[in-house]
């Protein structure tokens, strides 16, 4: 009897799943668009020899999405340049210590010209074996000491991604722009929730630059935002986006690696923008867009800088000109009508040069507008002392707070009035 | 009830085992040998078969890649050899705990406060004392923190019969804590190490301009002091009977508890004493990596060589070897540095697998219907 009856119940819930299946065929998604800022590998002007040799130093393995953003990079250069196996090196899960210069002097010592290492942590180790090493040029992302350090052969490099960010903050801001329209929410309840790895200036200029990329369009949004003092922690990544959406917020974005946050939103049904590669495949609901940083051509770059015999810069950093950010494509399921050519029109003056992120005239601090001398710290030292004025621009075009000019890594480090930090401790 | 005995006693019947084990009473020295040279000859070929799958090269070739990772060049034989040293000197502080039956897994921890110790003196000293004076402070703090380290378990297994084993593993922990929040207050960068900029002084000179050396060199002189210490020493003879029995030890006059103290006290000190050769005399810098886990590697190694330090190393040698050469090969064939850690892993599990065979013999059951068809046969043809 029951096995006629547990017979009974396993059909009918085998008919009622392919009842469920074939009717999620049915809705038609619209699906993604093509890349707004694509990934252009450009043909090289320039060759390189054949004993031209090149080594990277990854923190984490393809698993990480930092990590992976920057194999993917490596290996466009790769095929651009039609290196060999030989010639790319690459060591993968070195850890922020010692081990990172031991694996900097092996590579050295297997020849490579170029010694690049991609996390924060690893710049320290690698100025010690740039001081051993003379004739190897090393190059580190997101490093801030090669301005001050000033050793020939020592570089950093880092893109200008608040433009970036920027763009996916218009996209945000559109979003919340439809929302109040459908009447879904009120203009005051236009709130983002931001869930940051730490509160370092990488991740408030980054979330800065979003939210006055959403604020141009939407004048009425704010933003809370959530730090988890992590750069990769899926359960406290969730965590926090989940109790930014009970805290009110009506959008998510974030700056931490793992996939913590778009799968909240997704389950949640909470819009959200991502960084460092799309995240549609998990999220195709809520997914908005994601800017990313191509390294492809400062890989290039460096190359070439080595074949020709020319000196690297010390400080490099790439923008949308030379393809070094990047914009996925839309999720035309989630984002708002007009979201395109909007995005078009803003390129276009980033482009021109005519518009600047941080524009003194659109944020104030503590209720006031920066002041044209204002110094921030960018040479970075344990007590954060401002030495360096980046306030460019004139009273004609207005001001702005500039950049990733006085050096690649960003140094904006404020929080703006709008924003809201409803943690502070990392 | 009584049918349902005999239905099990029935089935008993039935289910006999293919196999019988026994424990071998002695074994002549050249068969253990040549049981453990088998495992690790098995080990090879099942990882050559293994990465001939993952990479498509042919076992030599593989063998070759191994061996360059290791000693393909000065810098990378002397990096290797630090880090024999290393887990060598880790397996020794750890052993005189073993032989008592003191279950010491807080290694990891006990280095890694050795090398926040020395780190912290050089950070907060360096520069406001002479090198030579700073370097001193350094050894007797970072011994010093081992020791404490070391101790706080020994006397709650002394004093109230804690559980050694989960009290020293969970010192790790407080450790790796201590060390991230003097990575905060040290570095205001928000980089997740304290590197030879800020540790600028207190470097232990270097011998022969050779960095590693100096710590080869007391890492050997430390195992063959080692050794005669267990082996020959009246505080070794108290070890062995405190790890053989605590009562018998107690009989001959024994003070236990002070034994105790000691010995986890020289296994604290001489695991500071890693934390101190890894920050004053080769890396100046400091993580929570720091140890690499060594700390742990190093149980492994003290107990594959039976506690014997001169056989540890080799053990050691045998592991670091390993772990360099596979980090090589997935280097060379792309693959993820996981395939090292695969590696020893596979490696380990025969090594400890055949400690089975060294210790019990296994004999065919004749009773069993397996054995039992064969001799039918057997006699059949006869």
């Amino acid at each position: 009897m029951k096995k006629i009856l547990s017979l009974v119940l396993m059909l009918a819930l085998l008919a009622g799943s392919c009842l469920v299946f074939a009717s999620c065929g049915e809705t038609e998604r619209k699906g993604m668009t093509e890349d707004i800022l694509p990934i252009n590998t450009p043909t090289p002007d320039f060759t390189v020899d054949a004993d031209f040799k090149i080594g990277f130093i990854f923190l984490h393995d393809e698993n990480s999405t930092y990590d992976k953003n920057f194999i993917d990079a490596a290996n466009r250069m790769k095929t651009a340049l039609g290196l060999t196996d030989e010639q790319v090196i690459m060591k993968t899960n070195i850890p922020e210590g010692d081990e990172c210069y031991t694996a900097a002097a092996d590579l050295a010592g297997q020849g490579c010209k170029i010694v690049f290492a991609d996390s924060f942590g690893h710049e320290p180790f690698l100025l010690q074996a740039a001081r051993e090493f003379s004739n190897v040029q090393f190059c580190h992302a997101t490093g801030t000491m090669a301005h001050t350090k000033d050793l020939p052969n020592f570089h950093n490099a880092f893109a200008s991604i608040y433009e970036g960010r920027y763009l996916a903050g218009v996209v945000a801001g559109l979003k919340l722009n439809a929302m109040i329209a459908e009447g879904k929410i009120t203009n005051d309840e236009a709130v983002i929730g931001y869930v940051g790895a730490f509160t370092y200036a990488e991740v408030r200029s980054g979330l800065t630059s979003f939210f006055l990329g959403a604020r141009s369009v939407c004048p009425t949004a704010t933003m809370k935002v959530q730090y988890t003092g992590s750069w990769y922690d899926e359960g406290k990544e969730q965590e926090a986006a989940n109790a930014l959406i009970n805290a009110g917020c009506v959008l998510i974005s974030q700056h931490a690696d793992s996939m913590g946050a778009p799968s909240a939103c997704e389950v949640a049904g909470v819009p959200n923008v991502s960084y460092n590669g799309s995240t549609y495949a998990a999220a195709p609901d809520t997914f908005l867009v994601s800017s990313a940083i191509n390294w492809t051509p400062y890989f290039l770059y460096i190359a070439k800088c080595v074949a020709n015999g020319t000196a690297i810069a010390h400080d490099w950093c790439g923008g949308i000109a030379e393809g070094a950010v990047v914009l996925s494509g839309l999720n035309q399921d989630a984002v708002a009508d007009g979201t395109k050519a909007k995005l078009d029109e803003v390129i276009a003056q980033f482009r021109a040069g005519t518009l600047h992120v941080f524009a003194l005239n659109t944020f104030t601090v503590n209720g006031q507008q920066l002041p044209a001398d204002y110094m921030a710290d960018v040479d970075t030292d344990a007590a954060y002392t401002a030495d360096t004025a980046v306030i460019k621009g004139d009273a004609t075009n207005g001001y702005y707070f500039s950049e990733s000019t006085e050096r690649s890594a960003p140094y904006f480090n404020m929080c703006i009035d709008g924003i809201t930090e409803l943690n502070s401790k990392f | 009830m009584p049918e349902q005995n005999m239905q099990g006693q029935a089935e008993q019947k039935k289910r006999q085992p293919l196999f019988h084990m026994i424990k071998r009473n002695s074994l002549p020295l050249w068969h253990s040998v040549a049981i453990r040279a088998a495992a690790i000859l098995l080990a090879f070929v099942f990882t050559g078969i293994l990465t001939l799958l993952f990479t498509g090269k042919d076992p030599i070739r593989i063998a070759a890649i191994m061996f360059d990772g290791a000693f393909g060049n000065s810098l990378r034989t002397w990096v290797t050899f630090q880090n024999v040293a290393v887990l060598l000197c880790i397996s020794l502080a750890l052993t005189p705990a073993f032989k008592m039956r003191f279950w010491n897994t807080g290694g990891e921890g006990q280095v890694l406060i050795g090398c926040l110790a020395t780190a912290t003196c050089m950070f907060t000293l360096g520069g406001k004392l002479p090198d030579w004076l700073l370097i001193m402070i350094m050894t007797v703090a970072a011994i010093g923190a081992g020791i404490l380290w070391g101790l706080i378990p020994a006397i709650f297994k002394a004093r109230f019969g804690a559980n050694e084993t989960l009290f020293t593993l969970m010192m790790n922990y407080i450790a790796i804590q201590f060390v991230e929040f003097f990575l905060k207050v040290a570095d205001k960068s928000g980089s997740n190490t304290v590197g030879p900029n800020l540790l600028s002084h207190g470097w232990i000179p270097a011998l022969f301009g050779e960095k590693y050396l100096l710590n080869i060199l007391l890492v050997a002189v430390l195992t063959v002091l080692m050794y005669i210490y267990l082996k020959y020493s009246k505080h070794g003879y108290e070890i062995s009977v405190v790890g053989e029995s605590e009562n018998t030890a107690r009989y001959i006059g024994v003070n236990v508890k002070r034994v105790i103290l000691r010995t986890m006290a020289l296994s604290g000190g001489i695991c500071g004493f890693v934390g101190l050769m890894l920050v004053g005399a080769t890396s100046h810098s400091i993580d929570t990596n720091l140890a690499g886990g060594y700390g742990f590697t190093g149980i492994m190694v003290a107990w594959l060589a039976q506690f014997n330090p001169l056989v540890m190393t080799f053990a050691s040698l045998l592991i670091v070897f390993l772990q360099r050469g596979a980090g090589e090969v997935s280097t060379v064939a792309g693959l993820n540095q996981s395939f090292s850690d695969i590696v020893t892993g596979i490696l380990l599990f025969f090594i400890i697998g055949c400690e089975f065979f060294i210790r019990y013999q296994l004999i065919p059951n004749r009773e069993h219907k397996f054995f039992a068809k064969k001799q039918t046969q057997e006699e059949q043809v006869q």
